[in-house]
């Protein structure tokens, strides 16, 4: 019995959180339309999302395109279809890889110093002292990062495939031998506005999920997630696992609607 | 100006308030005592709407805390000034930032007259001259001097204290009661310290009210609650009075 009293207890805690957080998600939405806007603070959070993750996207995204390369000629030149690398460095970067580890790398780099800011504002009562103030803490602290993220996050994940794509261009062509032509005609003519579209959809869904689990995290550190440094430490692991995950699952999701 | 009716508050089963009621009229200062974990930071948390009551009422100037939402509430608290414990500067905005920040985002004055506004401040609780430093590179007093120019730079009709000199050493401790004293006479707002700080305290005071146990055990003025012969008021004043004396006296032969 008091097995069955500890498991519907402990659900109700998570079923309790879980709202906590939709209402969370919806609050950002709704100041987002509500003005004013905090548009210096915009600014500065797109300095810090989109601008400062450029070197490490630039770094994974050559890398990425040139494993791709050299995997992809491995397997289509068993089938004597090396000729088709450009179309697969292309999709699996425009459609997949580049929304997917852009947004990984967005988690670790920003969504971690995300967390840890309003984490460190929570238990500082730095974020009770806005409200005093009658100030609306989402509107200094969680909307300008959504809109920065919003804006950010496609940018970032088109830079990602470019340089994929020159990455793959570097292996399959002027170290494997595949012809550029051959390299670029190849990815014009299987590459359609609809699979870009896919990876910009996904790249903003994306976006929302980091900046929702991370400020989620960081706004209730010291309620939901202990106190202190410990807390902050704590709410900062569980943003960048949780947004991880959320973004697998979410790319499955949507993989299989837009399929 | 302030009325708290039988204010019920429970942290994991434990009831923490059982049924305080208290009232400040306006213009007077109180000062809210009583043991560690007593409840009392719980208390003005509770005035100023952070915290909601699972029972009672909290009416401040005629409006009821617990149910104010929206624009209400930020209008009462447009009115409120809180003094936090550990200050709550934003650690990356300096000392002028910080007493500029609502001015800024509250008021319509340009630049130059915040500007003004704010060394004005600042020359009050004794921080020209660093202006520029961020929370990080002062002491504690500074930044609870700081805390307070920004707590009074709207000019609040209500100041709430809560523990104003915690984590100072005495003669420091001293010098910021004295400076709530003398913003008292400048600005007459109405106010509630929580404070350890006895007997010093009782100076700048109109009313004491002891919490204890969760309830207002005793509410009197400075004088007879030193003289009270209430036996948990008069173990808990006196041995704090002495204590204080007895740190006093310590530190003048390490001095010395």
């Amino acid at each position: 019995m008091n097995y069955i009293r500890t498991l519907g207890a402990v659900s109700l805690v998570y079923l309790r959180r879980m709202g906590v957080m939709g209402l969370f998600l919806l609050k950002t939405f709704f100041y987002v339309f509500v003005p004013p806007l905090k548009f210096t603070r915009v600014l500065k959070q797109i300095r810090f999302i989109g601008l400062q993750s450029t070197s490490v996207i630039l770094l994974t995204g050559g890398f990425a395109g040139m494993v791709l390369g050299f995997q992809g000629f491995y397997s289509l030149s068993r089938f004597g279809s090396d000729a088709f690398l450009g179309p697969m460095v292309g999709l699996s970067l425009i459609k997949e890889l580049g929304p997917v580890l852009s947004a990984l790398m967005v988690t670790g780099r920003a969504g971690s110093a995300i967390t840890a800011e309003i984490g460190i504002m929570r238990i500082s009562e730095q974020v009770d002292a806005l409200e005093l103030m009658g100030l609306n803490p989402y509107r200094y602290l969680i909307v300008p990062n959504l809109i920065a993220v919003v804006i950010s996050m496609p940018l970032l994940t088109a830079i990602f495939d470019v340089i994929g794509i020159l990455g793959g261009y570097l292996i399959g062509v002027k170290l494997l031998g595949v012809s550029a032509g051959t390299y670029f005609g190849e990815m014009a003519s299987y590459v359609d506005m609809k699979d870009i579209m896919e990876g910009i959809y996904k790249s903003l869904s994306f976006g929302v999920i980091i900046i929702w689990v991370c400020c989620y995290k960081g706004f209730y550190t010291g309620i939901f997630t202990g106190f202190g440094a410990e807390g902050v430490s704590k709410a900062t692991t569980q943003a960048v696992v949780m947004s991880s995950v959320l973004i697998l699952v979410w790319d499955y999701v949507m993989t299989s609607l837009l399929f | 100006m302030i009325k708290i009716d039988g204010l019920y508050k429970l942290f994991d089963g434990k009831d923490v308030l059982r049924g305080v009621s208290l009232g400040v009229r306006k213009g007077e200062v109180i000062a809210l005592i009583g043991g560690s974990g007593s409840g009392k930071s719980v208390f003005l948390k509770h005035v100023v709407g952070l915290m909601k009551p699972d029972r009672g009422r909290v009416i401040v100037d005629g409006m009821d805390m617990s149910t104010l939402r929206g624009r209400d509430l930020t209008g009462l608290r447009d009115r409120l000034g809180f003094l936090f414990q550990g200050g709550a500067l934003f650690d990356s905005m300096t000392v002028f930032e910080n007493v500029a920040f609502p001015l800024k985002e509250k008021t319509k004055l340009n630049d130059k007259l915040i500007r003004e506004r704010v060394f004005n401040e600042l020359e009050h609780v004794g921080l020209s001259g660093s202006e520029y430093k961020y929370p990080s590179q002062i002491s504690g007093g500074m930044v609870k001097r700081a805390a307070l120019a920004r707590a009074l730079v709207m000019d609040p009709e209500i100041m709430l204290f809560d523990e104003p000199t915690t984590g100072l050493d005495p003669v420091i401790g001293a010098a910021i009661l004295n400076l709530i004293d003398s913003c008292h006479k400048r600005l007459s707002f109405t106010g509630i310290i929580v404070t350890h700080e006895i007997p010093k305290v009782f100076d700048i005071v109109d009313r004491v009210a002891m919490l204890h146990e969760g309830i207002i055990w005793a509410d009197d003025t400075p004088e007879k609650l030193m003289s009270s012969s209430e036996p948990i008021v008069h173990a808990f004043v006196g041995e704090s009075a002495n204590s204080s004396i007895r740190h006093q006296s310590g530190n003048t032969v390490v001095r010395g």
